[in-house]
């Protein structure tokens, strides 16, 4: 590879010429430096995903077994009860997830550009979960959704005698507890994307639907949120791709229970690949991961790279 | 900055404006409330949380919970208390925030001023490794850890956690360089000054800002990471998310929500002095890790 140079002006005279005495060394230093770590990520990112897939392609159980069983495994997957109900749990999570998220995120960033007093303070209260570990937070909404000592009993103290609120241990409710922590987590930075977004917007459209006395609401529906799109657009990637690699967070809120209520396909997947050893199944499920991950994070990758070469 | 003010023009848009307020403060309330909850239990008896209510202050102020945290917790079968485990989050953390934010500033600098033929391929290549879920290598990085000796050891862990750092702070310092003035490292190639010494001279010393960033992303990530800490590890190697997890999840006899809180705040509490140091910074990295841009 020689050292080429994309800068245009330069283009037409290599820099190598452009000064006597410049060894081979000098020349190529710019891949040389890059060098060690296209070679890890050549072996641990690329060649370990390529190791994964065909390990799913594999007779492995227990131990690897590298016979090569072509789509077996995939099928065996997809025929089990348990990874349906954690695909089903990560279309429900994400699609809460997501919708909640983005709304108090716009909600807040709205608000919070309405030259408010303490913005600065008010910011870093919402943004400060986004600082904690997973199994922090889902330690403490783990012990505040208790249902024998947590908000269940403070609704009692409070005249509320009949309330209940276990969703925490049961079946069909333990996977919005996983949403509401979930939200409460991330919705700050969400609100931050939609803020910055807001700040970039041009006053003088907004000053004249102001003059031809628009009412707040108007402008906000009709020439504001419109053109967040872009901030949409991101706060949507983001969120799926948090939701798709979900791990921590059910792991230290609900472990997967009651039962497997909130098991999702990354929890599913730790348990087959390590607790249960049927590793080709474990291999399996990562797959299916990685391609939910690459449909979303190639194309925004693409767009997002194109759009700087632009600028 | 708005020049347009939700109830500005109107006598009833005051109104409007206290419901902002009022909005804020909700929202304000419920991001603290698990926060205040999780400090007011930490410091109560356990005698007091199972009577008492759950958002009520502390009658006495009682440092058990903190004590035994500290001091005495067991998780697994070593009752030696949070502490130990701090540490050897303390030494992967630093060893992986300092190694991929040295190696990350070269690559970026080579990849976006020393442009060479199939840079930016190999960036987006890099980039993709910044995504992927990582559950797609766990299986393979396992064995191979177990192949070169490293199984269950802090050393594994710790290089693990290296070479799934370099693609995010690649990309932080590629994504820095690339708006320097093009005309600057041409008049420096011109002048024969080379690749080490425009580093070590120009580049470098301008981009404190972005150290900052990947500095305080990489130790927060590898603190806050419990997949691979729980996979790549055993007892003595463990984390503190994985003894944390270990010591609210494996209860016996009565839990002891008190010292549960204390554990989870000791745990959090590195991470979020990193945040209200470096707010701004950290802002920074989770948006250049989002937004490419």
């Amino acid at each position: 590879m020689a050292l080429t140079d994309n800068i245009p002006p330069t283009r037409s005279a290599p820099v190598g010429k452009l000064k006597h005495g410049t060894t081979w060394l000098q020349r190529n230093i710019a891949w040389l430096t890059f060098l060690p770590t296209g070679i890890l990520g050549a072996i641990f990112i690329y060649g370990f995903i390529l190791l994964t897939i065909y390990i799913s392609m594999s007779a492995s159980k227990l131990i690897p077994d590298y016979t090569f069983v072509g789509f077996e495994q995939w099928e065996r997957l997809w025929g089990m009860r348990r990874w349906g109900i954690a695909v089903n749990n990560l279309f429900l999570f994400s699609g809460m997830f997501i919708v909640i998220a983005t709304a108090i995120g716009l909600l807040l960033a709205i608000l919070l550009d309405q030259r408010i007093r303490a913005e600065g303070a008010i910011r870093t209260i919402i943004l400060y979960p986004m600082a904690l570990s997973f199994i922090v937070t889902g330690t403490a909404w783990k012990w505040v959704l208790n249902p024998g000592l947590g908000i269940e009993s403070l609704l009692h103290d409070w005249g509320f005698v009949e309330a209940q609120f276990d969703w925490l241990v049961r079946r069909d409710r333990a996977i919005y507890t996983v949403v509401m922590a979930a939200v409460w987590q991330s919705s700050g930075f969400i609100m931050a994307i939609f803020l910055a977004s807001l700040r970039g917007i041009d006053q003088s459209i907004m000053q004249s639907a102001v003059m031809d006395g628009a009412s707040s609401w108007r402008i906000y529906r009709r020439i504001i949120i419109p053109q967040l799109g872009p901030a949409f657009f991101t706060a949507f990637v983001i969120l799926l791709h948090m939701s798709i690699k979900s791990y921590d967070l059910v792991i230290a809120l609900t472990n997967g229970g009651p039962g497997t209520a909130t098991d999702l396909p990354s929890t599913f997947m730790f348990d087959y690949a390590f607790d249960r050893s049927r590793i080709a199944i474990g291999a399996a499920s990562a797959t299916m991961m990685l391609f939910a991950i690459a449909a979303i994070i190639v194309p925004y990758l693409y767009s997002e790279l194109r759009s700087q070469d632009r600028s | 900055m708005s020049d347009m003010v939700l109830g500005k023009q109107s006598g009833r848009d005051k109104l409007f404006r206290g419901l902002v307020y009022v909005i804020l403060g909700v929202f304000v309330l419920f991001y603290l409330t698990p926060l205040y909850v999780m400090v007011v239990t930490s410091v109560k008896s356990l005698d007091e949380i199972l009577s008492g209510s759950l958002l009520a202050f502390p009658k006495t102020l009682d440092f058990y919970g903190w004590d035994e945290a500290w001091n005495n917790a067991c998780v697994g079968t070593e009752c030696r208390g949070m502490a130990p485990f701090m540490i050897n989050s303390l030494i992967a953390a630093s060893l992986a925030t300092v190694i991929p934010t040295a190696v990350g500033a070269l690559n970026g600098y080579a990849l976006s001023l020393w442009r060479f033929k199939g840079s930016d391929l190999l960036f987006g290549m890099l980039l993709f490794g910044a995504f992927i879920p990582f559950q797609i290598v766990l299986l393979p990085m396992a064995s191979f850890l177990g192949w070169i000796g490293w199984s269950s050891s802090l050393t594994g862990l710790t290089f693990t956690y290296i070479v799934y750092g370099l693609p995010f702070t690649t990309l932080y310092f590629r994504n820095f360089y690339v708006s320097f003035p093009p005309d600057l490292v041409k008049a420096a190639r011109i002048d024969g000054i080379g690749f080490f010494r425009f580093f070590w001279r120009v580049a470098l010393p301008s981009s404190v800002p972005i150290m900052i960033v990947s500095v305080i992303w990489q130790f927060t990530n590898t603190w806050n990471d419990f997949l691979f800490a729980s996979t790549m590890t055993k007892l003595e190697s463990a984390t503190v998310m994985v003894a944390l997890n270990n010591f609210v999840q494996v209860a016996n006899g009565v839990k002891r929500y008190n010292v549960d809180m204390a554990a989870a705040i000791i745990a959090g509490l590195p991470t979020i002095a990193v945040y209200l140091i470096a707010g701004r910074y950290f802002l920074r990295g989770l948006m250049a890790g989002a937004v490419k841009g």
